[in-house]
């Protein structure tokens, strides 16, 4: 969530039954991607051939897509990450894509990501995943001043749906912070 | 064979001098030697049937399909020459696309099946073109008003809407039959084997082997397209043998 207008919109969706996208950047360019994503899911219900779109081509998909677009000079203003199974891929508004075991976009990539290289582990449980998720979150909510502390955390795991939460709230604790409190008497300052 | 329209037949831009357009009826009785299907409206969804014509013992099972998915929650079965119908889907699906891209909702039943009966006659009113050789039947589930439709598309462009409905062969014998159900209790489980119990009525000793079709909207299913497994087909075709067995013997009785 952030300051702006409205405080809990749905930036992670379920594209077909298990496949995760998330967005960030222009709201109305990612509900668009998604309109396209569920017409491409459609076609595969209508042609009822045993083929169904997967992450991977979805990835591959919104490369081609968003490489497009940014060559016509007009560009859908999105970084997206793309989660299936066995897959997590990221594609951003310029086109340009990457693979990795852990992804992040905006101030996450500069906060996030630190944290994610230090204590990312090939097994790590799903709870302990979901811990990793929340601090990294919870780090963002404290750095970032526009940030709010309600999240959404999706999971897909193996060939079960794809599941996102509901917004909730993250526990926080701003003891500690003191020092950087302004002095309310003097000019605001430390 | 001497030709019945006698020159009035050549074009369907040409009317004969009682009001009809050979052409047109000359497509829809191409349709007639086609296998039946048939659409049926239940209380809870729509069950559509059609009687695939085997002409080949080497033609692989699942070829050859005539009930498609058009839409989320819309249903085609095509009657009649397979390539006509295959166009007819294929615009069925461009339809619902655009429709939800420019209103954003998705196009209730009625105005698909207006839609692919203006397709389908704008193909009677050109020199340059022939009438399509297919029936399609849609069936579509209306989210607004809570209730499935079904529609039926003639190669004149005409298009009804059903309780029930036929095309092909068997469909004198199966309107009759179609007739006798009562629709208003009848379940999507039951109307798969009835429409099963219908098809095998209809057909002749004489007639080639044959694959049954068989698709629902159902309101289990959220009134999404589904074919019925082949477990499904075969239980429903054994009730339906057992069933016509019974009736035989019944007459035997008489």
């Amino acid at each position: 969530g952030s300051m702006e207008k409205y405080k809990a919109p749905r930036r992670i969706r379920t594209v077909g039954d298990n496949c995760l996208i998330g967005a960030s950047g222009e709201y109305s360019d990612f509900q668009s991607v998604m309109d396209t994503l569920e017409g491409m899911v459609q076609d595969d219900v209508n042609y009822d051939d045993g083929e169904k779109s997967d992450a991977k081509s979805i990835h591959s998909y919104l490369r081609a897509v968003m490489y497009q677009r940014r060559s016509k000079m007009n560009p859908l203003w999105n970084d997206i990450i793309i989660a299936g199974k066995d897959f997590l891929g990221y594609v951003d508004k310029i086109g340009t894509t990457y693979e990795d075991s852990f992804i992040a976009t905006g101030f996450g990539s500069y906060l996030a990501i630190p944290i994610l290289r230090s204590k990312w582990r090939p097994d790590l449980t799903e709870g302990e995943a979901r811990a990793l998720l929340e601090d990294c979150l919870r780090v963002l909510f404290y750095r970032d001043c526009r940030a709010l502390n309600r999240i959404q955390i999706a999971k897909v795991q193996g060939d079960d749906d794809a599941v996102v939460s509901d917004p909730y709230e993250l526990e926080t604790n701003w003891s500690g912070f003191e020092a950087t409190k302004g002095d309310m008497d003097g000019d605001g300052g430390w | 064979m001497a030709s019945a329209g006698a020159g009035y037949d050549l074009s369907p831009t040409t009317f004969s001098p009682d009001g009809r357009i050979f052409q047109v009826s000359y497509a829809q009785k191409s349709v007639s030697t086609s296998g039946t299907s048939l659409g049926i409206l239940c209380s809870d969804g729509v069950v559509l049937a059609c009687e695939k014509l085997k002409n080949s013992k080497m033609l692989l099972p699942s070829s050859g399909r005539r009930l498609h998915s058009v839409g989320a929650g819309y249903a085609c079965a095509v009657t009649g020459f397979a390539s006509d119908g295959r166009q007819i889907v294929n615009r069925a699906r461009e339809e619902v696309s655009s429709y939800k891209d420019t209103y954003g909702i998705l196009p209730p039943p009625s105005v698909l099946a207006d839609r692919l009966g203006h397709y389908v006659h704008y193909f009677t009113l050109h020199g340059a073109l022939r009438p399509f050789g297919a029936t399609a039947t849609v069936a579509s589930y209306d989210s607004d008003m809570k209730e499935c439709k079904l529609h039926q598309i003639d190669p004149s462009g005409t298009c009804h809407s059903y309780y029930a409905c036929a095309a092909g062969k068997g469909r004198q014998g199966a309107k009759t039959e179609l007739e006798k159900l009562d629709l208003t209790t009848l379940t999507v489980e039951q109307a798969i084997k009835e429409a099963a119990r219908i098809v095998l009525t209809t057909r002749d000793e004489k007639d080639k082997d044959m694959e049954l079709e068989i698709a629902t909207l159902a309101e289990g299913d959220k009134y999404q397209f589904k074919m019925c497994g082949k477990e499904v087909v075969s239980e429903a075709l054994k009730w339906a043998g057992e069933q016509l067995e019974e009736d035989m013997e019944e007459d035997d009785d008489e």
